[in-house]
């Protein structure tokens, strides 16, 4: 068992990302983290796969294994990438830490044939309840900070996601909610998503 | 000073007659240079370590720093000290000498043996002194050209170097992509800083400030400009230092006493250590060389010889990248590497960017910093496997 079998075992979400991108393509990972998606594509897929990432260990390891990553802030280094130089740039988990997420989206959108997002949906029915019953900012196992120490500093739910998609012109290709696990939920209907999925993943295009 | 005399006679020897392997060049094999003159005849003395494969594709090129030398991982002929790079140099290190045939030559305008400024002058029979013509990075790159043309070397499988090294690993890759397969540039930057060329300015004013300088003819006159050099070396090494390292090895402590003496004596350790390192620069290194090497530095502007734009020294470039800073070096700082790596960005290029958290600054690339060590294996294991190469880790792949 190679080091991505175990890692895609460990994260069924980065299966469901990685089998969205067409082999062999150009793919830039924005928050790459320690390299696992990166990894997964580059193995599986025969993609040219580079990265992003903020954490010095993160950036470390992914060198160590031999990707291409360079050590950077989303917030601030997209915009020294050409434009059209990836088929597809993806933000996993990541869209709620950044400073500008619109920003970084119309970068994404530029620099990206498409765009793979993914994030964690704040309509979930669970924080709802959270905040309405408990009346406290919502800590679960999956967003686990506390409102004073968490980077998750611009948290969206799904229809708030989709409503920017409008607001910037922006084509949804594909869009699934995802559970707790990180698999499609395929059996949901739409308008529930926004209620019953814990997280989402959208592919965008300026098509 | 019959020590420093015995270590004059010492370093003329290296820089003449070098403990090296030498390929020279006659007179109808010149060096053309940047500043449009030629060089000939001259000389590149180079130590070798490993094996060249049979398709010749597994040799590692390793540039030398300033005043860095090409003894990589043998003892100094000089110093008598280990090499400059044996803790990423060597059988199972990261530039593993098991599987590479890993190069490293003395810079042109050096004094170890490659012609410089030392070396004799068939015009005069005297020593070159300042009639050696101002040699650039692209020189030095040109020079160390021609001797992997003589290994019959088609594409290095690396380059490798920080600092001055760093310099002419992305000045060839920006002159021989096609000869680059990767490129590890290290606490480097593609052009040197207004800074930079000041400190260095200090250096070289302090040389020619020396009586003993003699106008660069000091060893004609049988005199070295040692106190000129060692102040120059003094002002440089602080640079190579960061502030938090200082602090650390030296605070305030005093030299061998328990109060300060009143007087201009090196009362404090960081005094007695700068001194020691002036002095033992001298005893190894060419006044001049220091000069012309210094030189070369400031006038390296990667973007200026491509219209300004430093993506364009890297358009279309297949080699692959990684460049590391370290947080303490304000020598070469992360955002001059950064710069690189945005450049390297726009023009497509495959490249890896590691910031090491240290406060070793400058000299950290020369020190045990495990995380770069980690980083070298990674990229030097992963080209290897991009290049069919034997790579120890990710074998199972």
């Amino acid at each position: 068992m190679t080091l991505a079998d175990d890692a895609a075992a460990a994260r069924v979400d980065l299966k469901s990302l990685a089998s969205l991108v067409t082999p062999g393509s150009r793919v830039l990972d924005v928050g790459c983290g320690d390299g696992s998606l990166l990894r997964l594509l580059a193995e599986k897929r025969g993609v040219d796969a580079r990265g992003i990432e903020l954490s010095q260990s993160g950036v470390n390891e992914c060198v160590a294994k031999g990707l291409s990553v360079i050590q950077g802030d989303a917030d601030t280094d997209l915009v020294y990438y050409p434009d059209g130089s990836f088929d597809y740039v993806i933000l996993s988990q990541t869209l709620q830490a950044m400073r500008q997420p619109r920003v970084v989206l119309e970068h994404l959108l530029r620099i990206g044939t498409r765009a793979i997002v993914s994030f964690p949906n704040f309509a979930f029915w669970k924080i709802r309840l959270q905040l309405l019953l408990r009346g406290r900012m919502p800590v679960t196992d999956k967003l686990s900070y506390s409102w004073y120490e968490t980077p998750n500093i611009h948290f969206c739910t799904i229809n708030d996601f989709i409503a920017l998609c409008a607001e910037m012109g922006v084509t949804v290709e594909t869009a699934f909610a995802l559970d707790r696990e990180g698999r499609p939920v395929d059996t949901l209907p739409r308008p529930l998503w926004n209620l019953l999925g814990e997280q989402a993943v959208f592919v965008l295009s300026r098509r | 000073m019959t020590g420093s005399a015995l270590a004059t006679g010492d370093k003329r020897n290296e820089a003449i007659a070098p403990s090296s392997q030498v390929v020279s060049f006659g007179a109808d094999a010149p060096l053309q240079l940047e500043s449009g003159e030629r060089l000939g005849p001259w000389s590149i003395a180079y130590q070798a370590y490993g094996t060249l494969n049979a398709d010749k594709s597994n040799a590692i090129l390793i540039c030398h720093a300033l005043t860095g030398d090409q003894h990589v991982a043998n003892t100094n002929p000089v110093t008598g000290k280990a090499g400059w790079w044996e803790t990423m140099v060597g059988p199972g290190k990261p530039y593993d000498t098991d599987r590479f045939f890993i190069i490293c030559a003395n810079v042109l305008g050096s004094c170890l043996g490659t012609t410089g400024p030392a070396s004799i002058n068939p015009a005069t029979a005297k020593a070159y002194a300042l009639d050696f013509p101002v040699v650039t990075i692209r020189d030095m790159v040109n020079a160390q050209a021609r001797l992997v043309d003589h290994f019959g070397i088609e594409t290095l499988f690396c380059l490798a170097g920080g600092s001055m090294g760093g310099m002419q690993v992305l000045e060839w890759a920006a002159t021989y992509p096609d000869r680059v397969f990767s490129a590890m540039p290290l606490a480097t930057a593609a052009r040197h800083s207004a800074q930079n060329i000041a400190f260095h300015e200090v250096g070289r004013q302090a040389v020619m400030a020396d009586p003993d300088w003699h106008g660069g003819r000091y060893l004609e006159a049988g005199t070295r400009p040692e106190k000129g050099l060692a102040v120059a070396r003094m002002a440089a090494h602080i640079t190579y230092l960061s502030e938090q390292a200082l602090h650390r090895k030296f605070g305030r402590n005093y030299q061998d006493r328990s109060a300060p003496t009143f007087s201009f004596d090196a009362d404090f350790e960081v005094e007695s250590y700068l001194r020691y390192q002036g002095r033992s620069f001298v005893e190894r290194f060419d006044a001049n060389s220091y000069l012309f090497l210094t030189r070369a530095m400031d006038y390296f502007d990667l973007a200026k010889d491509h219209g300004g734009s430093l993506a364009k020294a890297f358009a279309g470039t297949k080699t692959r990248f990684c460049i590391v800073s370290f947080t303490s070096d304000w020598l070469f700082p992360t955002r001059d590497s950064r710069a690189i790596v945005h450049a390297l960005n726009a023009a497509g290029a495959s490249v890896s960017f590691v910031e090491i958290e240290t406060d070793k600054g400058h000299d950290a690339f020369l020190l045990d910093v495990p995380e770069l060590f980690d980083t070298t294996r990674g990229f030097i294991d992963s080209a290897a496997r991009a290049r069919g190469l034997p790579h120890t880790r990710g074998a199972a792949l």
